[in-house]
């Protein structure tokens, strides 16, 4: 076993431990977001050690790319879905409320000073905002 | 190597059966998607330590195919709750429809 093998090695079983501590984490958390935040650390982490343990050991061969691939692909996908898990989960409350120290979605924010609203040349409302706040009354009456 | 590969899938099999008690247990939908979400990175980084410590590149595809369907699956499933959701409050009355007792927390009656 020479430096590179040892290097691989080392990195396999690093990501391989961060797989062990997502099932630990996910049997013993709470709350859906906190076992989502178990069950990221393989997902992203884990997953590039064991590419790259496996890119060391695997190196000279024809389709080393599609381990490169698969690595870019979970730093890509993995923020989407955790970002749909994580809305849903709020949104059907299976967050535990008294648990969080700040809650932005939950209590409205305070009103806005009284500010002049921006001109749109066109009258065009801006997209961001919202179609059935408070702003929109006076908006579409002008 | 065979110690490496030997502790390796020691890890990664007590991390997967650590993973099916909570896709077996979990209390809500979206559990199990996580966990399920989990489990597919786990046997992912199987297939590569397979192919690693063998030097048997004849599983990547195989591991391409899981990585991706893993985000598949979750999304998935995850715009099903969400059009669950979108179901359950459109009606106004006050009596839960069955997709809100579907995925109700733990603790409530």
């Amino acid at each position: 076993m020479n430096a590179a093998d040892l290097v691989a090695s080392i990195c396999l079983v690093a990501g391989c431990f961060l797989c062990l501590t997502a099932g630990l984490g996910l049997v013993r958390f709470p709350d859906v977001l906190n076992r989502m935040h178990a069950a990221t650390k393989p997902q992203v982490l884990g997953v590039l050690l064991v590419m790259t343990g496996a890119v060391i050991r695997l190196t000279g061969q024809p389709i080393v790319w599609m381990l490169v691939l698969v690595a870019v692909s979970q730093l890509i996908t993995a923020p989407v879905s955790a970002h749909m898990v994580s809305r849903i989960a709020y949104r059907r409350r299976h967050v535990r409320r008294a648990r969080l120290l700040v809650d932005e979605l939950g209590t409205p924010p305070a009103p806005l000073p009284a500010r002049p609203h921006p001109v749109h040349p066109e009258g065009a409302p801006d997209a961001d905002e919202p179609a059935d706040g408070p702003e929109a009354d006076s908006r579409t009456t002008s | 190597m065979t110690v490496v590969a030997i502790v390796c899938f020691a890890l990664l099999g007590a991390g997967a059966v650590l993973i099916l008690a909570r896709l077996a247990m979990g209390p809500s939908l979206l559990d199990r998607v996580v966990s399920t979400d989990a489990l597919l990175v786990t046997i992912a980084c199987g297939i590569a330590v397979y192919c690693a410590v063998y030097r048997d590149i004849s599983l990547e595809p195989v591991l391409l195919v899981v990585a991706l369907l893993a985000f598949v699956g979750s999304v998935s499933v995850a715009r099903y709750i969400g059009g669950m959701l979108v179901a359950a409050e459109t009606p106004a009355d006050a009596t839960p429809s069955d997709a809100d007792l579907a995925g109700r927390p733990e603790g409530t009656p």
